[in-house]
């Protein structure tokens, strides 16, 4: 795939990239729906996450801290502490799209990494909404079909460890950390978070090393003075292959 | 109870998304909240992989679950395809359980 232009002039050339994005992003529904299933949730679960939820890495963190054994409120934080950046996304999107009412409602729902990263730098309103629509759209539809895909396909496979779907989910996790990563302070914050789960898991419940080590980014947030706008993963078609 | 954090966290992240859309933007335009926010998905992400990968029920462990994780980072430094990168460590966890 060729890497999508800084600013493509045309509204047709946007809601082509839109979809291909969607494409991308659509079809690794399929991991999450074999992970979830694989971590004890049952079809209708799987699918009911992808369609209310719909956010990919609170989505893998809930069936993961719940695969691990941790409690249903454990996860649920998780989940919630991780789709918090989603509403960094809004306050910079807002402006950008100008929606008030019921299409804010139910645009709020396509709000996620790839349809941010496509609406910011456009250089007209008209084009933001494209931006945002086409990937939101083709994403939320695509992540929807294909989550279920996975879920059927593993549920059929049965023992998921036969398959290695149990060593998929941290897979999935550092390809989601991935793009972060480049970044010196982020790699900092990472070591200190492995570190601070790893000691805790002998001795707390499943599920709190992982909420414990938010701390790390509450404490390094706090006391790091260097200023730096929100940030927004490149998405999948912009990531050269 | 498993459907208790399903719809619970589903409507709270979609209530997440809708207040930064709603929500003039001065209320959370601080530095430091930003920041935060920045560096959240960082440590959850990473605190994730780790007992992922190691943990197993309140030990640490290392199992093929690590074997998988070195073949994501390989992949990942070949900037393969999200896909490739889950089904590729899911792949050869499944290999060394067969040999070992």
């Amino acid at each position: 795939m060729p890497a999508a232009s800084p600013a493509p002039e045309s509204r047709a050339a946007i809601v082509r990239d839109g979809i291909g994005v969607g494409v991308a992003t659509g079809l690794y529904g399929t991991s999450f729906g074999a992970v979830a299933v694989a971590s004890g949730l049952s079809v209708a679960q799987t699918c009911a996450l992808s369609l209310l939820m719909f956010t990919g890495a609170s989505q893998f963190a809930l069936v993961g801290v719940l695969g691990a054994g941790g409690t249903p409120m454990a996860a649920s934080l998780t989940a919630l502490l991780l789709g918090s950046r989603n509403t960094l996304y809004g306050l910079r999107v807002a402006p950008l799209l100008g929606w008030g009412g019921v299409r804010r409602v139910a645009a709020a729902q396509l709000l996620i990494d790839e349809s941010t990263a496509m609406a910011v730098n456009r250089p007209t309103r008209d084009l933001a909404r494209a931006g945002f629509l086409s990937t939101g759209v083709a994403v939320f539809v695509l992540w929807n079909a294909f989550t279920l895909v996975g879920a059927v396909a593993g549920t059929a496979l049965g023992d998921p460890r036969t398959y290695g779907l149990d060593a998929a989910v941290g897979a999935a996790f550092l390809a989601l950390l991935w793009p972060r990563l480049s970044d010196r302070r982020n790699r900092l914050v990472a070591l200190a978070a492995v570190a601070v789960a790893l000691g805790l898991v002998p001795v707390a419940a499943a599920g709190v090393p992982v909420l414990a080590a938010a701390g790390v980014a509450l404490l390094v947030g706090v006391l790091s003075r260097r200023p730096d706008p929100t940030e927004i993963p490149p998405t999948a078609r912009r990531r050269p292959r | 109870m498993i459907w208790a954090a399903v719809i619970g966290a589903g409507v709270g992240c979609y209530l997440l998304k809708l207040a930064g859309l709603s929500i003039p933007t001065r209320v959370l335009d601080h530095p430091v909240a930003e920041r935060i926010a920045d560096l959240i998905p960082v440590a959850l992400l990473s605190a994730l992989v780790a007992v992922q990968v190691l943990a197993s029920g309140s030990s640490l462990v290392l199992d093929a679950r690590l074997a998988g994780l070195a073949t994501a980072f390989v992949l990942l430094l070949l900037r393969a395809p999200f896909l490739v990168v889950v089904f590729g460590a899911a792949l050869l966890a499944a290999l060394v359980r067969l040999v070992g």
